[in-house]
């Protein structure tokens, strides 16, 4: 088989998938890569949780303002045409149906789209959930971008969550180093897979039924460094 | 003649007791009124249940009010922070309570509260451990969660200009869950950057109408944590 999606094809992958005019929340973490991949040609418009539409790329050295962050609180820079509001409004935005794409990381996601991130549940661990709960509920649509399997092989798509769930039947497709899939009403649907990979052999790595789509095709990422 | 103006941190902090429940703005350090917290240190009431977005990171602000062993309880969505071991310690004795809230939650819980709502539903958290022991219905083909108002004795909120009747505005991503918690508390406590004369803050740029606040505290130099978390980084 051929090598695996690094991080950044997985985040150039994603970002493919956005359309223009979309209003946007990237989740803490590999998400936030997603943003360097998008096509120029796109008006995309990325929304942060603690009170800001229209944020851009970090500063240059120097120019941090610590009033001006994201959700992962590091400093950001505001596009012409973005706003300020605060955060009963931006979770307005999110539990509202307002925004069109969330992108978030999983320990976990099920055959029926239920989404596991918070929590391993591993005992003595400080629980934090932060908006993850909001955005995998409110957003119109919740992709999820995360390695196939853990770092031990173990499936991260699974038939039924075993960690702590964030929502339940939430997710809408999953980008891994594998594969792009499909969540639907009639299970996990491969729409797309690396070059010269098996299905069998994505099926030997996934925990759950998986089908390929009628129309799928190879999935080919630029070398991205 | 309204004046909100309060001369010192001290005066601005009068009247809470032990076991109050406080409000704290901020997300990591923008918005975190970090001399009110210290002056609440030095003031030294405690058993605090304190409801804040993150429960403080690096050496100051909520972290030191943790540390000082002043807070019996803290009601947050995501205590776990990079710098802070101050919750962490204290939770793994078990000597600091922890609820946790989902963000849109906690803020939603908080306006309710303001905003004379008497409990609302939400399909956040539906379905997870966070619903447990939380009335569940379906509206709409959906399962929402019954929550209840988030209020306190007290907020402290840090805002970047207000006047004597109390309107506050914020600088940029400063303000989140300042609005909120200005409505919700009995006794509503800000410390603002500059002081100005009443219509120097345009009426269309007022964020916080002083309906919602009782004393205003000037502090034109706040610290800040990242240099704070810095300057220790340098120092060990």
């Amino acid at each position: 088989m051929s090598p695996r999606l690094s991080r950044r094809q997985i985040a150039w992958r994603v970002a493919q998938d956005i359309p223009d005019g979309a209003y946007v929340n990237l989740g803490i973490g590999m998400p936030e890569m997603v943003s360097d991949h998008l096509p120029e040609d796109r008006e995309i418009i990325f929304h942060s949780e603690n009170g800001i539409l229209g944020m851009g790329p970090a500063p240059a050295p120097g120019e941090e303002d610590y009033d001006l962050i994201n959700a992962g609180k590091k400093p950001v820079t505001m596009l012409p045409g973005g706003a300020y509001f605060h955060h009963t409004d931006s979770f307005a935005m999110i539990r509202g149906g307002h925004i069109d794409i969330c992108v978030l990381g999983a320990f976990q996601v099920s055959a029926t789209g239920d989404l596991a991130n918070w929590s391993t549940g591993a005992p003595g661990a400080v629980p934090a959930v932060g908006g993850a709960m909001d955005l995998a509920v409110g957003a119109k649509r919740v992709l999820v971008m995360s390695d196939h399997t853990t770092r031990d092989g173990a499936p991260k798509l699974v038939e039924r969550c075993t960690y702590p769930l964030t929502g339940v039947g939430v997710v809408s497709a999953v980008y891994t180093d594998l594969a792009v899939i499909d969540v639907t009403g009639e299970g996990l649907v491969v729409r797309e897979l690396i070059g010269d990979m098996e299905f069998d052999e994505l099926r030997g790595l996934t925990g759950a039924p998986l089908r390929l789509a009628d129309d799928w095709r190879w999935l080919a990422a630029p070398d991205l460094g | 003649m309204i004046d909100k103006r309060v001369a010192s941190l001290n005066e601005a902090l009068a009247g809470i007791g032990d076991g109050a429940t406080i409000h704290i703005n901020g997300f990591g350090e923008s918005g975190c009124p970090t001399e009110l917290v210290h002056a609440l240190i030095d003031q030294g009431a405690k058993g605090l249940t304190v409801v804040s977005n993150n429960a403080g990171d690096g050496p100051i602000g909520l972290a030191a009010l943790i540390r000082a062993g002043r807070v019996r309880k803290m009601i947050c969505s995501f205590p776990r922070t990079q710098y802070g071991d101050a919750f962490r310690e204290l939770y793994a004795k078990g000597e600091i309570e922890l609820e946790i809230v989902a963000q849109g939650t906690l803020s939603e819980r908080i306006r309710a509260a303001g905003a004379g709502i008497g409990a609302f539903y939400t399909p956040t958290t539906a379905g997870t451990p966070l619903a447990r022991g939380k009335e569940t219905r379906k509206f709409g083909g959906r399962d929402q969660v019954l929550e209840t108002p988030l209020g306190a004795d007290f907020a402290l909120v840090k805002a970047e200009r207000a006047d004597r009747w109390g309107n506050l505005a914020y600088n940029k991503s400063a303000r989140n869950f300042g609005p909120s918690m200005c409505m919700a508390a009995e006794t509503t406590i800000v410390q603002a950057r500059e002081i100005v004369e009443l219509g120097a803050i345009d009426p269309e740029h007022v964020v916080t109408p002083g309906i919602f606040v009782d004393r205003v505290v000037e502090v034109p130099n706040p610290i800040s944590e990242h240099e704070a978390i810095q300057k220790e980084a340098v120092g060990s």
